[in-house]
């Protein structure tokens, strides 16, 4: 198994236009979209775009369509090429690569899963999944080994000789995800993978991914229009809107610190007792809070802490650390107001 | 007011010392040219008459297996196999088996010929809009040029015979080949090529895993294309020597033989009807899979 990579984007700019390079500083000075538009008929793809992600973390890239969150992705493989700016993966600089060494590096270090699947329908899911190994070179007899493997894992056995056309969208999407994770590629980019999905479907397809990352930890950079989505899944979450990123961080800081009213107004009808943690919204010890009766860890949800409290009748509880010490109390009245927002 | 009634055309004198100038020009390319073209197409004329001979010197039960077989083969249709097996026997039990075998050694070389010139054509053309606005209006002549004016061209360079017939089959049987291969290709969905390139498939790699087999329905559509062309090129290029089932319609018409026109031309007919089920049966298994998707 690789071993999982970091991903540096630094100062990311794209343009889409006759001339681009010559509207990077106008739009570093601050330039907007609609100005950039309507005075020189270019389009702002993405502006400023620092994300630092994590080896084996799943980082969420959320936005709305148009907000260039399909553009960042393809910019980690350079499937478009910047204006200006740096995508740093294991030290080199994806940007300045030659045509020779991008190919290598699309063929051994990423793989993508796209929203529309791209599997080729004159494959059977076997050969489909076998793909990227083809491309790679590695000889028949191992590639079909491997697809085998990942068809089953993810839970696609006895449908190897099917074609895509007889699949259901959400086993097609299965064949896509088994046909880049058998690439074994440290860094897997996920297109609005499950966009196209029913909620049932999406729902179970997450808890695939999530399960599998448990074992192959690859970074992921996964893009969805879905907050949900994005909080169930994303270890970290960036916003994006008009091709800034807005906000950064853990769902929990999303949730808690919206960084401004469009965040907020994003965030509003989320479920917080399902993301935010106790940790995140107990009082100190010892402060004015009536005695404690039982505990709970601070990992634990606020949705975890509320059904315990209303199902013994507990008005406190002492909230403990990872190895039980005492780091807090989460009185009932505090778990409320912290759930309603 | 001459000028408003008739037009203004070139002085008599000085059109025919054009018309003369140019076939001069072109007498003597082709005197010091023609020779040295005709050995250049040597290997064809050999291919030609080994498949002409292969055909024709097979006994007619073995030509008519390896139909069936073929026919099988392509379409898994019992229909067209006995349809194909019936075909062959009438026009043999009315005696036009020797000309059938020559047309079909024929329209097979120039349909292979279109295939391995039009397949790369097709190939460049989608890759540029440039080569495609270049190459369109080639096709263009191609297909409206009536086959007689460039027969006479081909006539004066390489003579009557099997070569200059088989050029004239293919220029008029090419451009649908040429045509259909870039169409095929640029209608490739673009999400699958975006797939292609985001793991690391070379150009070629690309080109034989992905657009070509995508491509392929089409790229059939167009051999049927070419197939259907090239027979109706059958009769046209019996006037300068190629032989088979075009010569006795030819013979039909200047004699007024009404029955050997009738028999002649319902072979060339049942051929086709038979070339086209067969090829549009393998294009149509070609599809199999690509129904309507799911998503």
């Amino acid at each position: 198994m690789s071993e999982p990579l970091e991903i540096e984007i630094r100062n990311l700019f794209k343009i889409f236009g006759a001339n681009p390079a010559a509207h990077v500083e106008a739009v570093r000075a601050g330039m907007t979209k609609a100005e950039l538009n309507e005075r020189h008929r270019h389009v702002l793809g993405l502006r400023e775009i620092n994300i630092s992600i994590p080896a084996g973390a799943i980082q969420v890239v959320m936005g709305l369509s148009g907000s260039g969150k399909s553009t960042l992705i393809r910019h980690i493989n350079r499937l478009i090429e910047p204006t200006a700016g740096e995508i740093i993966i294991d030290g080199q600089d994806v940007v300045k690569m030659a045509p020779e060494a991008l190919r290598e590096f699309r063929r051994h270090q990423t793989a993508m899963v796209f929203q529309k699947f791209a599997l080729l329908p004159h494959r059977s899911v076997l050969d489909n999944a076998a793909f990227g190994l083809e491309v790679q070179g590695i000889d028949e007899a191992e590639r079909l080994r491997i697809a085998r493997h990942w068809i089953e894992r993810v839970g696609l056995a006895g449908f190897e000789k099917s074609y895509p056309s007889q699949l259901s969208g959400g086993m097609q999407q299965r064949v896509g995800l088994a046909r880049a994770l058998a690439n074994d590629a440290p860094i897997l980019l996920m297109d609005e993978a499950y966009s196209a999905l029913d909620p049932l479907i999406r729902y179970d397809m997450q808890t695939v991914l999530l399960d599998l990352q448990k074992e192959v930890r690859k970074t992921i950079v996964f893009i969805t229009h879905d907050l949900d989505e994005a909080l169930r899944i994303g270890d970290r979450i960036a916003l994006l809107r008009d091709g800034s990123v807005i906000q950064q961080g853990t769902g929990q800081d999303i949730v808690l610190n919206p960084a401004d009213d469009y965040v907020a107004n994003f965030v509003q009808h989320v479920d917080r007792g399902k993301i935010v943690k106790v940790g995140s919204v107990m009082v100190p010890p010892g402060a004015d809070a009536p005695g404690a009766d039982g505990s709970i860890g601070a990992e634990a949800t606020l949705l975890e802490a509320l059904h315990r409290m209303v199902a013994s009748g507990e008005k406190c509880l002492g909230v403990t650390g990872p190895s039980g010490q005492p780091v807090g109390l989460l009185p009932l009245d505090r778990a409320i107001s912290a759930y309603a927002g | 007011m001459a000028w408003f009634d008739s037009f203004p055309q070139l002085a008599d004198d000085n059109l025919r010392a054009l018309k003369k100038t140019i076939d001069e020009a072109f007498r003597t390319f082709s005197r010091s040219y023609g020779a040295s073209l005709e050995t250049l197409f040597e290997p064809l004329k050999q291919f030609l008459i080994w498949s002409e001979r292969v055909l024709v010197g097979t006994p007619w039960p073995i030509i008519l297996l390896l139909a069936a077989g073929l026919a099988w083969a392509a379409s898994r249709s019992w229909k067209i196999v006995i349809a194909a097996v019936v075909t062959l026997c009438l026009v043999g039990y009315f005696g036009m088996w020797e000309d059938t075998m020559k047309t079909i050694s024929m329209i097979l070389t120039s349909t292979l010929m279109s295939i391995a010139i039009g397949l790369p054509i097709g190939i460049l053309m989608s890759r540029s809009n440039r080569v495609r606005a270049v190459i369109n209006p080639i096709l263009d002549v191609m297909q409206t040029m009536p086959s007689f004016v460039y027969l006479i061209p081909v006539v004066m360079l390489l003579g009557i015979g099997k070569v200059p017939g088989l050029i004239a089959v293919v220029v008029y049987a090419l451009p649908p080949m040429i045509r259909l291969t870039n169409l095929g290709i640029r209608e490739v969905d673009p999400d699958v090529l975006e797939a292609a390139d985001a793991f690391g498939a070379s150009r070629w790699q690309k080109l034989i895993k992905t657009e070509l087999p995508l491509a392929l329905p089409t790229i059939m559509a167009g051999v049927n294309q070419t197939i259907m062309m090239a027979l109706a090129m059958v009769v046209i290029a019996a006037m300068i020597g190629v032989q088979g089932l075009g010569q006795p319609v030819l013979k039909a018409i200047s004699n007024q033989y009404f029955t050997l026109g009738l028999f002649n031309g319902l072979a060339i007919v049942g051929i086709a009807i038979l070339l086209d089920r067969i090829s549009q049966a393998w294009g149509a298994r070609l599809q199999k899979h690509r129904g309507v998707k799911h998503v």
